[in-house]
């Protein structure tokens, strides 16, 4: 299995110049690779477009083979940059988490999520609070590949090895595929075993 | 806890405005409705009595009853605002999720038609609308109803547009969740609030627009009780001293559109999205 993006293409409005052009991607299931590139070169963009929220203006993204599903539980699962925005404001945190798969004790544990967080609002948690109740939504039985857009840039060193080491976990356990956006190089060599510069692969006029 | 007790304090006034406007609404109306026309009859023996006990209103200058013939004519105008409302929301409401959901040619055609009916004076549409229908009862109620759904439908468009594009609505996609699951979880309840206090801040328009033209002369007859047809009377008897002729029904008048604007911007606080949940 394997996530594999074929001549991706993109901009947010007709006649803006292209932000993406003809990209070509793979990542093996298993496989850990980390994403650089300068900040506004379209990282997040083309994480967007990989998980399923946007879609390519030209090529397609593949998994397993097929064209990414658009229906039912997305084999890739992102995990976004905006914590805050990745939470409907009027549910409570135990809704959010269990929207797609019921999160078991274990998850929530290792995460480092307290009991009594389930039952707030997310305005009552810290953004690095919320981002452990999104890795948790995101970590389901039927995600194959996970995408880490810079999850872990609001947390302390502590909590980011500690999510780090949990999202580790999972991937070993899972055998996910992991695609991290990073701007920290030594985050990348420590966590991933390959590193793609996204202008290497880009070729906007 | 201060946050807690204010959240608690606007809550139960928004209540206690609630319960007021509806009794006080539900009353008239009903009052108006089963009223004998007798009691608002011509008598002109009794011609320009000032307020006192026998007609709490005072009467007019055929000897009308002041009172009776107010509330009459609130009823009548209730019952446009309700059925103009009524109409005006859903028609907003439908145009507004159609032109977000469906995008492209429509939307562009239902934005042209709140431009074209934002772009011209209410009151000049309205008026248009009731005089092409041959005014009277039937022109009123179309014009209301036809000239109120543009700022709702903007509305209602707009709400849905940004809810659609938040992260946590595409990730309930991602999730597995269908359109249907994700229009009744997440956008209805986001736009829900917003399109009440829309149809509630409406009311008090729809009333206020049947009155102003029926005073202008270009609503309902002159021989109805009507509010607009009160009021426009007594300009004329207002020089020679006849105060309770325009005190009384515009304080009626006043104090149902009053009503429902404080109701409708209590919710707003109360549901405004920096407190999303409260
Ligand atoms: N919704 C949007 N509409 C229009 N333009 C957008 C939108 N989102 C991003 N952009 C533009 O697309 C470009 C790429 O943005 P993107 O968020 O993908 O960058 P990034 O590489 O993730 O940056 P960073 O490292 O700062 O997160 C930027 O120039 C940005 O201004
Ligand atoms: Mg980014």
């Amino acid at each position: 299995m394997q996530l594999e993006a074929k001549k991706i293409s993109f901009r947010y409005q007709k006649n803006s110049p292209w932000i993406l052009k003809d990209v070509d991607l793979t990542v093996q299931a298993g496989e850990r690779v980390a994403l650089l590139g300068p900040s506004g070169y379209g990282k997040s963009t083309l994480a967007k477009i990989l998980a399923g929220y946007e879609n390519p203006v030209k090529g397609e993204v593949f998994w397993d083979g097929a064209p990414l599903p658009k229906k039912g539980f997305c084999p890739v699962q992102m995990i976004g940059q905006h914590p805050e925005k990745a939470v409907n404001p009027r549910w409570k945190m135990a809704r959010i988490v269990n929207e797609g798969w019921q999160a078991d004790e274990q998850t929530l544990r290792e995460l480092g999520i307290e009991k009594a967080w389930m039952n707030r609002w997310p305005s009552e948690l810290s953004g690095g609070e919320l981002q452990r109740f999104c890795i948790a939504r995101a970590l389901g039985p039927k995600t194959k590949f996970l995408i880490c857009d810079e999850i872990s840039t609001m947390l302390d060193v502590i909590t980011q090895a500690q999510i780090w080491q949990k999202v580790l976990a999972a991937a070993q356990k899972g055998g996910l595929g992991l695609l991290v956006v990073t701007h920290n190089k030594a985050l990348a060599a420590r966590v991933c075993e390959r590193i793609i510069e996204l202008p290497k692969l880009n070729r906007p006029s | 806890m201060d946050r807690k007790t204010a959240r608690f304090n606007t809550r139960t006034r928004v209540m206690v405005y609630i319960v007021l406007a509806f009794v006080y609404l539900a009353g008239v109306l009903l009052w108006g409705l089963l009223m004998d026309p007798e009691a608002y009859a011509v008598d002109y023996r009794v011609k320009f009595l000032p307020p006192g006990a026998g007609h709490l209103f005072g009467t007019d200058f055929m000897g009308r009853d002041m009172l009776f013939r107010c509330v009459k004519g609130l009823s009548t105008s209730i019952v446009i605002g309700v059925i103009a409302s009524a109409v005006s929301s859903v028609i907003a409401l439908a145009a507004g999720v159609a032109a977000a959901v469906v995008g492209g040619k429509l939307d562009s055609f239902v934005n042209w038609c709140v431009d074209l009916c934002m772009g011209m004076p209410h009151l000049v549409l309205l008026v248009l609308i009731s005089f092409m229908l041959g005014r009277g009862m039937k022109g009123v109620m179309f014009g209301v109803a036809l000239t109120h759904w543009p700022e709702l439908t903007r509305i209602v468009r707009a709400e849905v547009l940004q809810i659609r594009a938040q992260p946590y609505v595409q990730a309930a996609y991602r999730l597995g969740k269908t359109r249907m699951q994700v229009a009744r979880e997440h956008i209805l309840p986001h736009v829900l609030p917003v399109y009440l206090i829309g149809v509630i801040l409406l009311f008090p328009h729809a009333i206020m627009h049947e009155a102003s033209i029926t005073f202008l002369g270009f609503g309902l007859s002159a021989e109805e009780p009507a509010i607009g047809v009160i009021l426009s009377e007594s300009m004329k008897h207002i020089a020679t001293g006849k105060w309770w002729l325009a005190l009384f029904p515009g304080i009626l008048l006043l104090a149902a559109i009053m009503l429902f604007d404080v109701i409708g911007e209590n919710l707003k606080r109360l549901l405004n999205p920096g407190s999303g949940h409260e």
